[in-house]
């Protein structure tokens, strides 16, 4: 990808003054920055103008651009009203509940796996495949296991004699438990890795000293192993936070915010208002809450750095 | 050195018994996939026999897979798209991320630290939060409903440059220097030295970048209308609606949609394992 470049570098050039030098090199920087420089301030900053300009507007794109008229906060006073969009932030809000879940699992796991089992590498690449695995498909699976009257998990429990298993994915009361189990199954093998990455940096001297003291397996693991991953969790907390606020494709697919609105999240509101009742300005106001609450938790995790230790 | 350590630690009968309960840990977890496998080998009317069988009584694992690829849904195509969108995405990405590396690690220029920060500051900004200006902004200048328009999206990702640039600056400037001093203009140096220094990180990044794309369910959703240039993921979705009621063409279909990327990762597992370990990336 080079090589035009690199023939005219090889030709012997005439003595260059420091200027000249000095230029060159500063152009070279903004060339191989460029591509990048370009495509955030097209893809990310240009959009980001736009979102906030929307936002104060009641525009629809299908009006073309001579409609677009601002209008003052009123978007934010109607989403301050929205039931629905109220809804959908308290469910986001649940999900939270995943991360540290998931986190415990995935940490019971990494100890596990890393210290106390055989084929740490095969049992990395099981508890990875849901994360390899097409969304798509995951959901269609997940829709028939838990199927009310046929899925064989339900199946499972008539035949060890629960009487009227939960309904599952089809219960306005079990389906978000059942998207949050679903999340804590595709993301464990990511923390697990994640946790494993973080415990060899824990010093082996540390745990060879708690031995010679006597210590149980206990001990270390509440004085050694849980606190020299503070670090690693914090990360795993705030990635995981950030995720679940951005969550959209999973109940898209999986239960496509119902039943009953009972699963719907702030992006899927998005969706819904900007793409299916095509009110973009309503749906940018949207996504400017969904963007300062990630401000908020980056925030969050910026404070929380300086903190700890600093993550490689 | 750690099995060293672990060993005097726990027993070898703990160690088994360990061992044990994880494999059928294992076997639970990955329960979802067997069924899925299992359902697509059998006709219809087994699908649902309950106890689960799960080594098909009667096969009819030819006919189901014929219908999902022969079949109206037109799976070749949906194939061939994801290839076309993820290797592209790929490649855009890996040339844009390692120049951008380069240029901010190994060239210096006034502004550079500032525009590093630029660029990390938008990784905070979720595209998610972005969707419905840059939908706008597609639909005014034509990259609506185009393939271009989804490899430009996932090829301009910053995550790449966060990743290589840790690799560039473990790279000592000497190199540079002693290039430089021979001629080389940092296109050349670019190219033929640094570029094979990092080789690995780049496999890395490359597979995990190919991975992301491939199941990208948002993007191409929101993105592409065109049933002629559906990705996998929003074929394999269409082909459950049509066919809801036929599980075990959609589980025919699921796995379809699955082993392609099963084999890459089985082939890249340790280059997926050290940059998920490296980056704490999450895809």
């Amino acid at each position: 990808m080079a090589t035009p470049q690199t023939g005219q570098a090889r030709t012997p050039k005439p003595p260059a003054t420091r200027s000249s030098r000095r230029l060159r090199e500063i152009a070279a920087g903004y060339v191989f920055i460029g591509p990048m420089l370009l495509g955030v301030v097209v893809f990310t900053l240009i959009p980001l103008v736009m979102l906030f300009i929307f936002s104060l507007t009641d525009w629809s794109f299908l009006t073309g651009y001579d409609k677009l008229h601002l209008s003052g906060f009123g978007n934010f006073a109607r989403l301050l009203r929205d039931p629905e969009f109220g809804e959908s932030l308290l469910h986001n809000l649940i999900m939270l509940l995943a991360v540290p879940i998931g986190m415990a699992v995935a940490l019971l796991h990494a100890v596990l796996i890393s210290e106390r089992a055989y084929g740490s590498s095969f049992f990395k690449v099981i508890f990875f495949m849901p994360q390899i695995s097409s969304i798509v498909a995951v959901a269609v699976v997940w829709q028939v296991l838990f199927h009310p009257s046929y899925g064989p998990v339900n199946g499972f429990l008539s035949a060890v004699g629960v009487h009227e298993p939960p309904k599952w994915l089809a219960d306005p009361h079990y389906a978000l438990p059942s998207v949050m189990l679903l999340m804590i199954w595709i993301d464990l093998g990511v923390s697990l890795i994640i946790y494993i990455a973080g415990m060899k940096n824990i010093p082996r001297d540390l745990y060879e000293a708690a031995d010679i003291d006597g210590a149980s397996a206990r001990v270390k693991f509440f004085r050694i192993t849980f606190p020299l991953l503070t670090p690693t969790s914090f990360f795993l907390l705030i990635t995981g936070l950030i995720a679940n606020f951005k969550s959209f494709a999973i109940i898209k697919v999986l239960t496509d915010g119902g039943p009953a609105h009972s699963t719907s999240v702030i992006v899927y509101d998005i969706y819904q208002q900007g793409f299916v009742n095509l009110k973009t300005g309503y749906a940018s106001a949207m996504s400017v809450v969904l963007f300062v609450i990630i401000l908020a938790i980056t925030f969050l995790q910026w404070a929380g750095q300086r903190k700890w230790v600093h993550q490689g | 050195m750690k099995t060293q350590a672990a060993g005097r630690r726990s027993l070898p009968l703990s160690r088994l018994l360990i061992t044990l309960a994880l494999v059928l840990f294992g076997i639970v977890f990955l329960l979802p996939f067997v069924w899925m496998l299992s359902a697509s080998l059998k006709p219809e009317v087994d699908v649902f026999n309950y106890p689960v069988e799960w080594i098909p009584k009667h096969w009819q694992a030819i006919e189901n897979y014929k219908k999902v690829w022969n079949g109206k849904a037109n799976f070749p195509l949906y194939y061939w798209n994801s290839i076309k969108v993820s290797v592209l995405t790929t490649l855009l990405s890996i040339v844009v991320s390692a120049m951008a590396a380069y240029g901010f690690t190994k060239v210096r220029f006034p502004g550079r630290n500032a525009l590093f920060l630029v660029v990390l500051a938008t990784y905070m900004i979720p595209a998610e939060a972005t969707l419905v200006p840059l939908f706008v902004i597609y639909r005014s200048i034509g990259l609506y409903d185009t393939h271009t328009g989804l490899v430009l999206l996932g090829g301009f990702s910053v995550l790449g440059t966060f990743l290589l640039r840790q690799f560039f600056a473990g790279i000592s400037d000497e190199y540079i220097e002693s290039a430089q001093i021979d001629g080389a203009g940092h296109f050349a140096i670019f190219g033929r030295i640094l570029l094979p220094l990092v080789k690995p990180a780049i496999a890395t990044y490359a597979i995990l970048r190919f991975i992301w794309s491939w199941n990208d369910y948002q993007t191409p959703f929101i993105f592409l209308s065109d049933k002629a240039l559906y990705t996998i993921q929003l074929g394999m979705n269409a082909f459950a609606d049509r066919n809801g009621q036929f599980y075990s063409l959609v589980m025919a279909a699921s796995v379809s949609a699955i082993v392609p990327l099963l084999v890459v990762f089985i082939v890249g597992q340790k280059q997926v394992i050290e940059g998920i370990s490296l980056g704490g990336v999450k895809g």
